[in-house]
């Protein structure tokens, strides 16, 4: 990712918070990862609106590049325009394809989308949902029961510990377990991209940190990417190796994840003193302590 | 891990042999009982005689077995598995326990053309009662397409919240103009009362012919797009994300239910709750997987509006009950009790 007058610099993952993140990129060594994804130009209007304006941004294979930005900053809908769910104008290109040329089945392959927040109506089993995952890989009225499927699903659901929750109805989950549940149909699913949209944003502390500690593990497979829309500030610094920051469909800075969301970047679009707020934050649980 | 996660989903042939018999079964008893009740060991032997092509014994039983009872049961399971197939396939494309075959708005239009046939006294030469079900069926098609050309203008990606908006919208409207013929229908308004509130009294072998097979071809369709509709009965994003190409799918699950729908109401009138409730129903016994529940919803839904069929003879017999009250009336009571057992089991 570049943006012109920023520095735009690889960090070393956060060693500080475990081995959940990528492996890092050794500064200004030869680039030759493949270009995951790459946006020009986005917009998406609706009306008269403009909600997302000329964004352009590329993501690579091993970076978890984390979009950013105030409510109404477009950043859901940047996620929907990849995932075929909105209108756009600009182009999208997936592993150097128009992604619109992709069949919904092949581009399901690629790409994997988790949404921020799930409401089911029926009672589908844990498994069966998990299951769902593997359409793209199988055809047919009588298809889902490949041993390859087979194998993508133990797996899925082993990785995300669901495996006593199998045939519990999805209707009596709690929040935390149902968006777990999604999470599984996503790694069964085995796309090389992830994108991820705000997937904590309703779940307790212990949730959030299961949830990116296993999506950076996920990460460390050679070929695969994540995009993440987050709100949390710091879940961004600590696990995006990229960061987008955007304010009112337009960006205002990208690259490297610690100098995009620095301080003086983060007051700008916040229109306050972000990190004064944070260290106050902070300050009251040392004073506890 | 256990072995539930690699499970199979489908309908396997011992639930479709059990699922067959149980319907056969509910079909032979309605045939042989009515206002002349026939044995059951007499109704299959007129049966299997009639199927094996040996001669029959004399007697009254015979022509109101095969001249009146069977093609009139054989009309009244084909429509009620169509109804039921259709709305299990709403229920989970739109995500809404509330959709049936009718909120597309495809009933009201079927409907609206018969009611114009039986005003205006449309016939074809030749098949005086033919022209009553070919203006509903082209009715029904009308319909399909001025919802979707609508839907198409106001939102490309046909989301279920605009179809099912339209549906009810357009249901509205041609409900009106079916109040409004039926003012001016003079001495044919009891008639297209009657019909309007469902009734497949004088069903032949050509609306069995008919039904079986639209039955055949549109719940085939459904039937090859059960994983699809489990992907939406999850949510239209969901079954995008996981790669099914959502607006071919959309279409094809609306024309298939449309088609249905529409011969439907041109062989027997406006049939309510069938749909409804048929798949909730059976959604509590082989669960909300499609892959089970639309075979299943064929079976249960020929059975319920047999049954309902045979109530609306006998109840108030030799007089015969419109099968539409019938259904409404069990099926609100039914819904009522899914409804409440949905909400505490919760």
């Amino acid at each position: 990712m570049s943006k012109p007058g920023m520095s735009v610099k690889y960090r070393e993952a956060g060693a500080d918070i475990g081995n959940a993140l990528a492996a890092p990129d050794a500064p200004d060594a030869p680039d030759v990862r493949t270009t995951m994804l790459e946006v020009r130009d986005l917009t998406v209007r609706y009306g008269d609106l403009v909600i997302v304006d000329q964004v352009s941004f590329r993501v690579k294979s091993g970076q978890w590049l984390m979009v950013v930005g105030p409510n109404g900053a477009g950043k859901s809908t940047i996620v929907g325009a990849i995932s075929g769910g909105v209108s756009y104008g600009g182009h999208i290109e997936c592993i150097g394809k128009d992604i619109k040329a992709y069949k919904p089945q092949s581009i399901a392959k690629i790409i994997g989308v988790l949404s921020q927040r799930y409401s089911v109506s029926y009672p589908f089993s844990v498994g069966e949902v998990v299951r769902m995952g593997r359409y793209a890989h199988s055809k047919g009225l009588f298809a889902g029961g490949s041993d390859a499927d087979a194998a993508a699903v133990a797996r899925a659901v082993e990785l995300t510990g669901l495996e006593s929750f199998l045939d519990h109805s999805v209707l009596t989950l709690s929040g935390g377990e149902l968006q777990r549940t999604f999470l599984a149909q996503l790694f069964a699913q085995d796309p090389k991209l992830l994108i991820l949209d705000e997937p904590t944003n309703h779940l307790d502390l212990v949730y959030q940190k299961q949830v990116f500690a296993l999506i950076g593990e996920w990460l460390k497979t050679p070929g695969r990417a994540v995009i993440s829309v987050v709100h949390d500030l710091s879940l961004a610094r600590a696990y995006g190796t990229e960061a987008l920051l955007l304010h009112e469909g337009r960006i205002v800075a990208q690259g490297a994840a610690r100098e995009t969301l620095s301080s003086e970047n983060l007051n700008n679009v916040y229109a306050m003193d972000v990190f004064e707020w944070m260290r106050t934050m902070l300050a009251q649980w040392r004073e506890e302590a | 891990m256990r072995s539930s996660a690699i499970k199979r989903e489908s309908f396997r042939a011992a639930d479709y042999a059990l699922f067959a018999a149980l319907t056969l079964a509910v079909m032979l008893v309605c045939i042989g009982a009515g206002s002349v009740n026939v044995p059951l060991s007499q109704t299959a032997g007129v049966l299997w005689n009639a199927l094996t092509g040996q001669p029959q014994p004399g007697g009254t039983a015979v022509p109101i077995i095969l001249s009146a009872r069977l093609p009139r049961v054989l009309c009244v399971a084909l429509v009620g598995a169509s109804l039921s197939i259709g709305g299990g396939a709403m229920q989970g494309l739109l995500k809404n326990p509330l959709a049936d075959g009718t909120t597309l708005g495809v009933s009201g239009g079927a409907s609206l053309g018969a009611v114009i046939a039986m005003t205006f006294g449309i016939t074809i030469p030749g098949l005086p009662f033919a022209g009553t079900m070919a203006m509903a069926m082209l009715f029904a098609f009308l319909s399909l397409i001025i919802i979707l050309s609508l839907a198409y203008r106001l939102d490309y990606s046909l989301s279920t919240n605009t179809i099912i908006l339209l549906g009810v919208i357009y249901s509205m409207f041609v409900s009106s103009v079916v109040a409004l013929l039926t003012t001016f229908a003079g001495e044919r308004v009891r008639d297209i009362t009657f019909w309007l509130m469902g009734s497949l009294a004088g069903s032949s072998y050509m609306n069995a012919a008919v039904l079986a097979g639209m039955a055949l071809a549109c719940g085939g369709v459904l039937l090859c797009r059960a994983r699809e509709l489990n992907a939406f009965a999850i949510g239209e994003d969901n079954a995008r994300h996981v790669g099914v190409n959502v607006r071919r799918v959309k279409l094809t699950v609306l024309i298939a239910v449309a088609a249905l729908i529409g011969v439907c109401v041109s062989v027997s009138g406006m049939i309510g709750f069938v749909g409804l409730v048929t798949p909730h129903m059976l959604r509590m016994v082989v669960g909300p997987n499609h892959k089970r529940l639309l075979p299943a919803t064929m079976f249960g839904g020929a059975c319920f509006l047999m049954l309902a069929d045979l109530a609306a003879r006998t109840i108030l017999s030799p007089r015969e009950l419109p099968i539409g009250v019938v259904t409404s009336f069990i099926g609100a009571i039914i819904f009522l009790s899914i409804f409440f057992r949905m909400r505490r089991g919760r």
